[in-house]
């Protein structure tokens, strides 16, 4: 009984073996196509390939287009690292780093680290980066351009064409008002009542608080609003009536106080120039919001003006100036701050108007020309509108691309 | 002249990217916090006169001028000659920062957060039906907000659809014709500065 059962086992063993053998043998068929394939790659197949290089135009010379061939195989890549030199030199500097998905074209100059110079020629070297921080580097290119800034900016054609256009159109109507040709003002009701408002201040006995704005002197409205501060500034003079003019910035201040000066001047008053009546307050924006809404609950004045670019200050200045009981005009470009300045203020010049004030008040030729060249533009560009609005409903209804056509014409980017 | 020459440059240096015309744009811009920097002086000049000239006069409300004087020549003494920390280290600040972050940081704070109240009044007034037009304005104020807040979903789709509706089209009509305006406003000023036309915000008025 106990060899039968030492048979049964070897019999089996011995019945397997020849199995065993098969499976050994297509082992051996299968296992080195298994291992060709996973063989590591070379190296030189997972880098990146040439690299192209050109100028970039409409730039100041400073910048390079540099573009690369994708790897044969890009699994397992993380990134690619753009190495640059200069040729001759020693040292790569790493300019870009291209996570795998972005495109493999890009702008090299924007560094501040590593600028381009213009005539300077580069050479090139990829690498596609493993998530492990492996390189595998590509050929070493030189670039077949080298920088150079361009004398014109062909993007802004567009550009240069309107606004030679616009000069010719305001230099025209400066002429024909020279020319003494008389020429229509819409009546605009906040400048109308500015004489209204300082006759109240006078009558009453109360100063006049002008604000030109918390922007800079950079800021177009604050030099409109300047502007308008002169004429004011005179007419106060004519009637010696008090003016106090809070300033945030100090350029604006010291251009202020020269305008002001200068209106007391042309007035024919200058003893009553009050040197303390302009003054510099912060540059802070709530703290001169603080004391301007100071100025007007102490000092109570009649009449308020706003004049410039105004930000979130806006309603602090215009609702205070309100419950002082104060006539207030207002007057910005920016366009979020209006709707407080209508909702607070007796009059709110709006936009353009701010710009025109000047010209209302002097009644100059060459102002009222100038705000005539203004109105042609917009007239022209009103008529491109209409073109556009009857070129959409002509594409809707005869299935045309027009206005496409009209856009690419128009407004087309104008920059890369 | 020195305005006209300036301002020309700088419209033809839109047009020209070469780096001759950005190193002159450059060179011009460097100059704007040199300037800043001298008017500056003037403008803390001008604030020490004048609430000098209030305290030694005695006038109205003469003692709110210390309230000015010592802080804006305190603070820069603080930061000058005491920058840090008495106690050491960062947990126990300068005074100057403690009085910047405790003081100066809060002040504004609450101006700031007065804007609340003063919207809900200005816009008390404003959305007073007092005609015709002043009832749509209203009503597309009540629109916008209720099409902004969850609120308005629960009362109907059509009331945030029709607030983005007034928002993306009649709304932004006449916010770009306003800023069209500017930009020939714009134009024009400069045009006038630069040739010489308007004058008077160098304090040259009507010459």
């Amino acid at each position: 009984m106990r060899k039968n059962w030492i048979v049964v086992p070897a019999l089996m063993i011995l019945l397997l073996l020849p199995a065993l053998s098969v499976a050994q043998g297509v082992d051996e068929i299968l296992t080195p196509a298994a291992e060709e394939q996973l063989e590591e790659p070379d190296s030189w197949l997972d880098a990146p390939g040439a690299v192209t290089v050109q100028d970039k135009d409409n730039d100041a010379g400073d910048q390079l287009l540099v573009s690369f061939e994708q790897p044969l195989y890009t699994d397992g890549i993380f990134a690619y690292n753009v190495y640059r030199r200069i040729v001759g030199e020693e040292n790569w500097n790493l300019v870009k780093v291209i996570p795998a998905d972005d495109p493999r074209e890009f702008i090299d100059g924007y560094d501040p680290e590593y600028p381009i110079e213009p005539g300077v020629l580069y050479e090139y070297r990829i690498a596609s980066v493993t998530v492990d921080g492996e390189e595998y580097f590509g050929p070493v290119c030189e670039a077949g351009a080298v920088s150079a800034g361009e004398i014109y900016h062909t993007g802004k054609t567009r550009v240069l064409i309107a606004s030679i256009l616009f000069i010719v159109l305001i230099f025209y109507y400066f002429g024909k008002a020279q020319r003494g040709i008389k020429m229509y003002m819409r009546p605009i009701a906040g400048i109308e009542a500015i004489d209204e408002a300082i006759g109240r201040a006078t009558e009453m006995g109360k100063p006049i608080l002008y604000v030109p704005g918390i922007s800079s002197i950079a800021d177009v409205a604050t030099i409109a609003s300047l502007t308008i501060l002169g004429r004011v500034a005179k007419k106060i003079a004519q009637y010696q009536t008090p003016l106090i003019v809070p300033n945030r910035d100090p350029i604006v201040f010291t251009v202020a106080e020269e305008v002001v000066k200068q209106a007391y001047l042309e007035a024919g008053r200058p003893d009553a120039f009050d040197p303390d009546s302009v003054f510099f307050l912060t540059t802070s924006q709530f703290a001169y919001v603080a004391g301007v809404n100071g100025i007007m609950m102490r000092e109570k004045p009649a009449t308020n003006f706003y004049l410039g670019m105004f930000y979130a200050e806006s309603l602090l200045l215009a609702e205070t100036g309100s419950l002082s009981g104060a006539i207030q005009i207002a007057g910005t470009d920016a366009v979020t701050q209006l709707p407080f300045f209508i909702t607070t203020c007796d009059y709110t010049l709006i936009g353009e108007e701010l710009y025109a004030a000047s010209a209302y008040l002097g009644r100059e030729p060459k102002q009222i020309g100038a705000l005539k060249g203004q109105d042609a533009c917009k007239a022209i560009i009103m008529g491109f509108i209409t073109l556009a609005l009857v070129f959409g409903i002509i594409d809707v209804v005869a299935n045309t691309h027009i206005l496409d056509w009209l856009r690419d014409l128009v407004a087309s980017p104008i920059m890369e | 002249m020195i305005v006209m020459v300036g301002g020309i440059l700088m419209i033809l240096q839109y047009f020209i990217p070469h780096q001759i015309s950005q190193t002159i744009f450059a060179y011009y811009t460097d100059w704007t916090p040199i300037i800043l920097a001298f008017a500056l002086v003037l403008g803390v000049g001008s604030l020490t006169r004048i609430h000098s000239h209030k305290i030694r006069r005695k006038a109205k409300n003469w003692q709110y001028s210390y309230a000015v004087l010592i802080p804006l020549f305190g603070m820069p003494i603080l930061a000058h000659i005491l920058p840090q920390s008495l106690g050491g280290g960062m947990d126990s600040p300068s005074i100057f920062h403690f009085f910047f972050m405790h003081v100066q940081v809060s002040i504004q704070a609450t101006m700031f957060s007065l804007l609340a109240f003063y919207i809900a009044s200005a816009a008390f007034r404003a959305f007073r039906a007092k005609s015709a037009l002043a009832t749509v304005l209203l009503l597309a104020a009540v629109i916008v907000m209720l099409g902004q807040v969850p609120v308005g979903e629960l009362l109907g789709k059509w009331l945030p659809e029709t607030g983005l509706w007034i928002l993306r089209y009649p709304n932004l009509a006449a916010k770009r014709a306003i800023m069209l305006g500017v930009g020939f406003g714009m134009l024009a000023t400069n045009l006038k500065i630069i040739f010489g036309v308007e004058r008077n915000w160098l304090g040259g008025a009507g010459k």
